[in-house]
């Protein structure tokens, strides 16, 4: 009889120590761009350091498995306790809303206000975490090819048509492939699509057809592609909303302008070095304006946590002001906490002279951007928008079809996905 | 005996005597069920845990498939989604013409239809012509046969995304292929990016990377043709053309018929290498039946999982017949031997 309560009693020390263990334990999802995974690792390091009841573990994957594999996970109710996402609308009823273990959820209103409807259902004032970064998009010009080729770099105000001639004089000049490319995205040809007058949001919230603002900027990429001024292959070999960016292009000095946004700002330092110079050029100009698209990556606690609390105390860490500000000044993007924004003074960390006005140049634009385009973050159907614009151009731009079947498809599979959601 | 043999003799009977054990051991229970369920029994004990195995793996999978597939919405499990009977189905088929695969509702499934189709009929072709001209020429006599057999075999042991990045690094813009024309005064040829090229590139990558296997098939039904038929034929003086078509092709034909079916079968599921090396670009002019699926149901912004699923029950439907075809082409096959 002693020797089985013995027993028991080990057992339930052992299951005890194990679930305490469980208890205290946070799983992190990260994916990088940049250096933000070291930055992010030395941060928690740090915090573990402060709070060595709470096990942290940091998980880098790729993108493709934020992408792919957290949206399947989290269907089953699984994933990790805290995750780094940029599909932040559309998987919203997974987040965590920390708003009632926050010990001051003022600060979070206050301070990531202005992002929070990006990230939680239409309606709700749910706190699922905070944008890690804000991201505009916008161009960069290879100041050099440029130089070389006597050809100015066009001004503030210069229109798409304009940047596209002055690239393509370089081109010409440099005898390079092409003269421009965009990154193969939905998102990135959005900003552009407004600035020539486009407005995806119909007056009831749902998906609005296809517009001439979407058609004029639609046509001009089309053309581009066919008078060889925007490289080819970054469009066009690759089927569906398959994403493709056109970085190292423009890296190797392929193509002399290059409009991606501000996130490729620390990887386009610490690959072209002193190879040349390079400039942010903000986003060229339509007929209504000169925007861009606004975005970022969140990081969000997942509902599912089995230790909500500590997520709490790791968010509430992260989230703090002067953590804020080195993970942005470290990581070189622009931080979304607004205290950190209005008291300025960043010191961005980096030795390369193009970074500072580059990474200036973007928060200047961040102030230009039309109504049009900051509406799309927080809308559920901007993936759906953006999946069509990419697959049917690419299709034109490839010879399969004409312009107008294209307009008309886009409309097709927007409604379908709406369809679908029902 | 010498000592060796007699070490191999220890050495086997410590291996079968465990078996004797063990076999001692089972043999009572073994009797006793046999004894209860009779003859039946004794085989669906022993056919158990294979058909466990397929029911858990294949068959259950298959099932839930076809659930998926009458169903809709974004949810991704299957309680969860609203059931629309064959409304996925007839989405997939809504079309003015099928052979016009802009006038589809699914437009994209068909252009992926009418691809693999092409793709089919022109990858087989082209592989079977090649696997066979590799093993007739490693049938011979020449010199290095082994180290040549290696060379043949080897795409088929890589990866088939490494087979696609290789390619790919060959053939893109600024590629090993267009560096070397360059070189020699050439234009540089658009390989990835033009619909003719990329597509013609799928081709050839794919047969690359697949012939060494038919090769192997080839190889072995070639060797197993008498000598003596040959020798019989250049007694008589026979042109080897001659020899080809009279003597090695008819008895290769068991052989040549597994080689089709199992390339139909491959070229119709036809993915990874094409979808590293192109993307399914340019435009959609690569986008194969599994590129949908995977596309629509896992890649997309927006997933479908309905629609994906009977997108794949439809390709699955293709892969049965064509798995029926070779079933009955083994069975055909081996009542010929067996009369021989």
């Amino acid at each position: 009889m002693k020797h089985k309560a013995k027993v028991l009693g080990l057992l339930a020390a052992t299951l005890l120590a194990s679930s305490a263990a469980f208890a205290g334990e946070v799983r992190v999802m990260w994916y990088s761009d940049g250096v933000e995974g070291e930055v992010i690792k030395d941060l928690l390091d740090r915090f573990q350091k402060e709070n060595p009841d709470i096990k942290i573990t940091l998980d880098n994957v790729a993108y493709k498995v934020v992408q792919e594999q957290l949206p399947i996970q989290l269907e089953a109710g699984q994933g990790p306790d805290i995750a780094r996402v940029t599909n932040i609308k559309e998987l919203a009823s997974h987040w965590l809303d920390m708003r009632p273990m926050l010990k001051d959820a003022k600060y979070w209103d206050d301070n990531f206000g202005s992002t929070l409807d990006w990230m939680r259902p239409d309606g709700s004032d749910a706190i699922p975490g905070f944008m890690t970064q804000l991201t505009l998009t916008g161009g960069f010009a290879n100041k050099t090819l440029f130089d070389q080729a006597g050809v100015a770099i066009p001004g503030e105000k210069a229109t798409w048509d304009e940047w596209v001639d002055a690239a393509a004089q370089v081109s010409k000049n440099q005898s390079l492939p092409a003269a421009f490319a965009i990154d193969r995205s939905g998102h990135r040809i959005s900003g552009p699509n407004v600035s020539y007058g486009a407005n995806y949001i119909a007056a009831d919230g749902s998906p609005a057809k296809v517009d001439d603002g979407v058609k004029a900027f639609g046509s001009k990429l089309v053309q581009w592609v066919a008078d060889g001024k925007m490289l080819k292959e970054t469009w066009v070999a690759a089927a569906g909303s398959t994403y493709r960016a056109a970085a190292d292009d423009f890296i190797n000095a392929q193509i002399p302008f290059y409009y991606s946004g501000s996130w490729q700002v620390a990887n386009l330092s610490s690959k072209i070095g002193d190879g040349f110079d390079w400039v942010a050029t903000g986003s060229p100009c339509g007929t209504a304006g000169c925007s861009g698209l606004k975005g970022g990556a969140a990081l969000v606690g997942i509902k599912y946590t089995k230790n909500p609390n500590d997520v709490v105390k790791v968010m509430e860490y992260l989230g703090r002001e002067d953590i804020v500000k080195e993970f942005s000044e470290r990581t070189l993007f622009l931080p979304a906490h607004k205290g950190v924004v209005d008291k300025g003074g960043l010191k961005w960390v980096s030795t390369d002279k193009n970074v500072a006005p580059a990474l200036d140049m973007f928060v200047k634009s961040a102030g230009q951007t039309l109504p049009a385009a900051d509406a799309l973050p927080s809308w559920k159907w901007a993936n759906a928008y953006y999946a069509a614009l990419v697959t049917r151009l690419s299709q034109v731009m490839a010879g399969e079809m004409k312009l107008d079947e294209a307009w008309a498809k886009m409309d097709q599979d927007i409604a379908d996905k709406v369809a679908q959601a029902k | 005996m010498t000592i060796g043999s007699a070490i191999g003799q220890k050495i086997g009977a410590a291996i079968v005597a465990p078996i004797g054990w063990l076999a001692a051991i089972i043999d009572a229970p073994l009797k006793l069920w046999q004894r209860a369920t009779g003859t039946t029994g004794m085989a669906a004990f022993f056919l158990a845990p294979n058909m466990l195995i397929f029911g858990v793996f294949v068959l259950a999978p298959f099932v839930i498939n076809f659930l998926y597939s009458t169903t809709s919405g974004n949810a991704f499990f299957l309680p969860d989604r609203s059931f629309v009977g064959a409304e996925q189905y007839q989405r997939l088929l809504e079309c003015g013409s099928y052979l016009d695969p802009s006038t589809c509702r699914e437009d994209l499934f068909w252009k992926a239809v009418h691809n693999t189709g092409l793709f089919v009929v022109l990858q087989v072709t082209l592989l079977i012509v090649v696997s066979m001209i590799t093993a007739l020429i490693l049938n011979r006599e020449i010199v290095g046969r082994s180290f040549w057999r290696a060379v043949f075999f080897f795409p088929v042991l890589l990866s088939p995304v490494v087979v696609g990045l290789i390619w790919r690094w060959i053939l893109q813009r600024q590629g090993l292929l267009n560096s070397m024309l360059y070189q020699f005064g050439y234009q540089p040829t658009e390989w990835l990016t033009d619909r003719f090229w990329a597509f013609a590139a799928g081709i050839t990558v794919s047969v690359w990377a697949h012939m060494g296997f038919f090769t192997l098939i080839l190889l072995a039904g070639l060797q197993a043709i008498p000598r003596d038929l040959y020798e019989a034929a250049e007694m008589d003086g026979t042109r080897p053309g001659r020899v080809f078509w009279r003597i090695t092709l008819p008895l290769l034909m068991p052989n040549l018929l597994v080689v089709i079916i199992l390339a139909l079968i491959r070229a119709v599921q036809i993915f990874d290498e094409v979808y590293v090396l192109t993307g399914g670009g340019p435009g959609t002019s690569t986008l194969f039946l599994t590129q949908y699926i995977y596309e629509v149901g896992f890649a997309s912004l927006l997933r479908n999982p309905g629609l994906a699923a009977a997108a794949s029950i439809l390709m699955g439907a293709v892969l049965v017949v064509l798995t029926l075809v070779q079933l009955q082409v083994g069975r055909r096959n081996e009542k010929k031997g067996a009369r021989e």
